[in-house]
């Protein structure tokens, strides 16, 4: 389960983003995992899941971006898809593939909104959690 | 900022672009909780514009905004890794990361290793020993009189290179010119840390199956060597090199491999004769 270590990782890079903006509610963080990155998705969700109350991701919808993999085959000389390391190139059946995408796990954007002044903060107390039909976003 | 009201612009993302115009700067006082499900008939849906640090609503603007990060998960680990790795180089140590299946073998390796190597003279060898818990390993290893440094995780199933940086602090008796990184015996995790090792190496026992590399093609894609281990133990056992050795080159074709055993043999020599030369070029 090193996805917990990973999920820790995400939320101490939301933690530093936000000491540069003060007063702004994280609605909404945008993961890249790639198919090759050793990173199984739902583990990393559950992760974030478990992890994201009380931290700075409490209440933000997290949405995880699959990458597909890429791998440049010796044989073709061209760039191919595959789904893992153990794939042989889909043109040639070559088993001489060098992965050069979607080996990435990172956090690609925060959508923020800035927390209302001070005196009206109580008003905002309310439980329910997205200002708008724009902040909606499904969680797979 | 905006030059219309002060406030913030949005962003000319693909995810500000999502936000409907017609709704900026306005928020619900009680809103739906999650995608299509209505609120609760008793929430009152009043409606508050202008609530952003302006204080006023301009259609197509509004206070949500995205900030653009595109940073690795493992940046602040790889930033560690890479002062580790810049400190080993300015000691001329060759640190290398061993990684493997508990059982494996990694220890007995490493004591035959550092005995080997301190009969000869050659090199002087130090040990970061990973484990979750007790300080057998490195009791081992202090044994044969090297230095060496217990590392427990506790739950954690891999080293990070905070923990190794720490653990190189530890070490007593000057640089060595070799340090061993004993990761966790874990074939998943530990292949996503780097630690500022110069070389992952990856060790294969013939007690394990094969198609060990099939299965966790992470780890061995990130090895740079692997060591089959235990092959004086062949003659009893059902277990194909050539289709395990296979298997390795198929997750990683430029991977080197010496068959070897703990206890003495060819082999043994060529994996102290790599390290000879890894430690040559550092």
């Amino acid at each position: 389960m090193h996805e917990v270590s990973l999920a820790g990782g995400v939320i101490r890079l939301v933690e530093d983003a936000l000491a540069r903006e003060p007063r702004v509610r994280v609605k909404r963080v945008v993961l890249a995992v790639g198919a090759l990155a050793g990173v199984e998705v739902r583990a990393l969700r559950f992760a974030l899941d478990a992890l994201a109350p009380g931290s700075v991701l409490a209440g933000a919808a997290i949405e995880i971006d699959e990458v597909a993999g890429r791998a440049w085959c010796l044989n073709c000389a061209a760039n191919v898809a595959i789904h893992s390391r153990l794939d042989d190139c889909p043109q040639c059946g070559g088993r001489w593939l060098q992965p050069n995408g979607g080996t990435e796990l990172s956090v690609r954007e925060l959508i923020v909104e800035d927390l209302p002044d001070a005196p009206d903060a109580s008003a905002h107390q309310e439980p329910a959690s997205c200002a708008s039909s724009a902040a909606v976003i499904s969680v797979h | 900022m905006c030059v219309v009201c002060g406030c913030h612009q949005r962003p000319l993302s693909p995810a500000g672009a999502a936000t409907p115009a017609a709704l900026d700067g306005l928020s619900f006082v009680a809103e739906a909780p999650a995608a299509g499900v209505a609120a609760p008939a008793a929430a009152p849906r009043d409606l508050h514009y202008g609530r952003n640090p302006a204080g006023v609503s301009v259609p197509g603007l509004d206070a949500e905004r995205a900030i653009h990060l595109e940073t690795r998960v493992l940046a602040a680990n790889d930033r560690v890794a890479a002062a580790n790795r810049q400190a080993f180089a300015q000691r001329g140590v060759l640190c290398l990361n061993l990684v493997s299946s508990p059982g494996s073998g990694k220890t007995t390796l490493l004591v035959e290793t550092i005995r080997r190597l301190q009969a000869d003279g050659r090199l002087r060898a130090a040990v970061i020993e990973g484990d979750q818990q007790t300080t057998n390993d490195a009791d081992r290893i202090r044994a044969t009189g090297a230095p060496a440094v217990q590392v427990n995780t506790g739950k954690g199933c891999h080293l990070d290179a905070e923990m190794v940086a720490e653990a190189w602090c530890g070490l007593e008796g000057g640089a060595p010119q070799l340090l061993f990184v004993e990761n966790v015996g874990n074939l998943v995790c530990p292949a996503m840390w780097d630690l500022g090792e110069a070389a992952k190496v990856a060790i294969l026992s013939v007690t394990e199956g094969e198609d060990k590399p099939l299965k966790y093609p992470d780890m061995f894609a990130a090895a740079q060597l692997m060591l089959l281990n235990k092959c004086d133990l062949l003659p009893h056992l059902r277990f194909d090199v050539a289709t395990a050795l296979a298997a390795a080159r198929r997750v990683n074709p430029d991977i080197e491999i010496i068959e070897l055993s703990a206890f003495g043999g060819e082999g043994f020599e060529r994996w102290l004769q790599w390290l000879a030369a890894r430690q040559a070029a550092v």
